[in-house]
């Protein structure tokens, strides 16, 4: 495979066999397949919520007059209204806007660390790392209050119609709607979390080895760029997540 | 990868695309929220829904195309990771409909 040697790619691009399968490095198109399977197990859980939502009845009222019960599914932006450090003031899906920006945010630090890395930039690899993982932190810290949020519920709480009060959800009762929002929530927002965590535990990984000059001794940074793939596939995820979960 | 360590000036970055495909996004966003807050609810649900999914494609293709870098990769790079997703679509639909009877069940047998 002489011929594939001399061509413009890089060594460590080309795969055990001398040439390079859909003219990239080995690693890369796992990830990109590993990303695939991925993306089953969230359309998944995604489609099992639509299917379960719409076996349950709308509320058919008009928007104002809008009651939780858990005969009928909750409109989204109702029950996340909540913002830390405002009590009381009714704030509809402003916090999860926030928590959208920060992804974006950091998916895009994330992208400039991985045009960094083509540089051969450490020091910019390295700034920029920093900020990613700055934002994944961000990220769980807000899913957490969010989470603590929904789980304490509201002052009022709701009451049923055997005069019961449930306050706040877990995965058996639910002030805002029927058990399976709550139920739903928790997975499908958990499973995301716990892809943002790994995110984090991977990014923190390459900055340590970029710090310490692993990839600058390797002659590349492609170990940024798979792992970048990773974080924007999160990113993704909850542009996903933030439509079918909050605003529909 | 000798040649590469001996060239130790700094290459100019080119982020300029990167933060164009931020701003867009962001706007996308925004215009979200916008349409969340000021097209009433009551009367027009199903076309804001649509907004929404439109919305939500064209943000994915953005950060798939341009920060996942999957726009510049090969042909068939890209259909084997865009072939299978259209499936899910399918899915999607007909399990939708799906929970619409079995919501229509639940209302005759309870």
């Amino acid at each position: 495979m002489a011929s594939a040697n001399t061509s413009t790619t890089a060594e460590h691009l080309i795969w055990k066999g001398g040439v390079q399968p859909m003219k990239v490095g080995y690693g890369k198109l796992m990830m990109w397949i590993f990303l695939l399977s991925d993306t089953f197990t969230f359309s998944a859980l995604l489609i099992s919520y639509g299917l379960v939502r719409y076996s349950f009845p709308t509320f058919e009222g008009l928007r104002k007059n809008f009651e939780f019960s858990t005969t009928w599914w909750p409109i989204p932006e109702r029950v996340f209204e909540a913002v830390p450090f405002l009590h009381g003031i009714s704030a509809p899906l402003v916090f999860v806007g926030i928590m959208t920006f920060i992804l974006i945010m950091s998916s895009v630090t994330m992208v400039l660390a991985v045009e960094a890395g083509h540089r051969r930039d450490k020091a910019d690899v390295e700034k920029y790392m920093l900020w990613t993982i700055l934002g994944g932190f961000a990220f769980l810290s807000s899913q957490a209050w969010e989470w603590g949020h929904f789980i304490h519920g509201t002052e009022e709480g709701l009451t049923l119609a055997n005069g019961a009060k449930v306050f706040g959800a877990n995965l058996v009762q639910n002030q805002y709607g029927p058990p399976a929002f709550a139920d739903f929530f928790f997975f499908i927002t958990g499973f995301h979390g716990t892809h943002v965590f790994s995110g984090v535990v991977l990014n923190i990984l390459i900055f340590y080895n970029t710090a310490n000059g692993v990839y600058e001794k390797r002659g590349h940074y492609d170990m940024i760029e798979k792992v970048g793939l990773y974080w924007h596939f999160v990113d993704l995820v909850w542009v996903f997540v933030f439509t079918f979960f909050y605003l529909v | 990868m000798a040649q590469h360590s001996e060239n130790t000036e700094k290459l100019p970055a080119q982020t300029k695309e990167i933060w164009r495909t931020f701003w867009i996004l962001l706007g996308i966003t925004a215009l979200e929220f916008l349409i969340a807050f000021t097209i009433d609810a009551d009367q027009y649900k199903w076309t804001k829904v649509g907004i929404f999914i439109i919305l939500t494609i064209v943000k994915a293709y953005f950060i798939v195309a341009i920060f996942m870098h999957l726009g510049s990769e090969v042909k068939a790079l890209i259909w084997t990771v865009i072939l299978p997703c259209i499936f899910v679509v399918w899915l999607i639909v007909a399990l939708i409909v799906e929970g619409g009877y079995i919501g229509v069940e639940r209302l005759f047998f309870n």
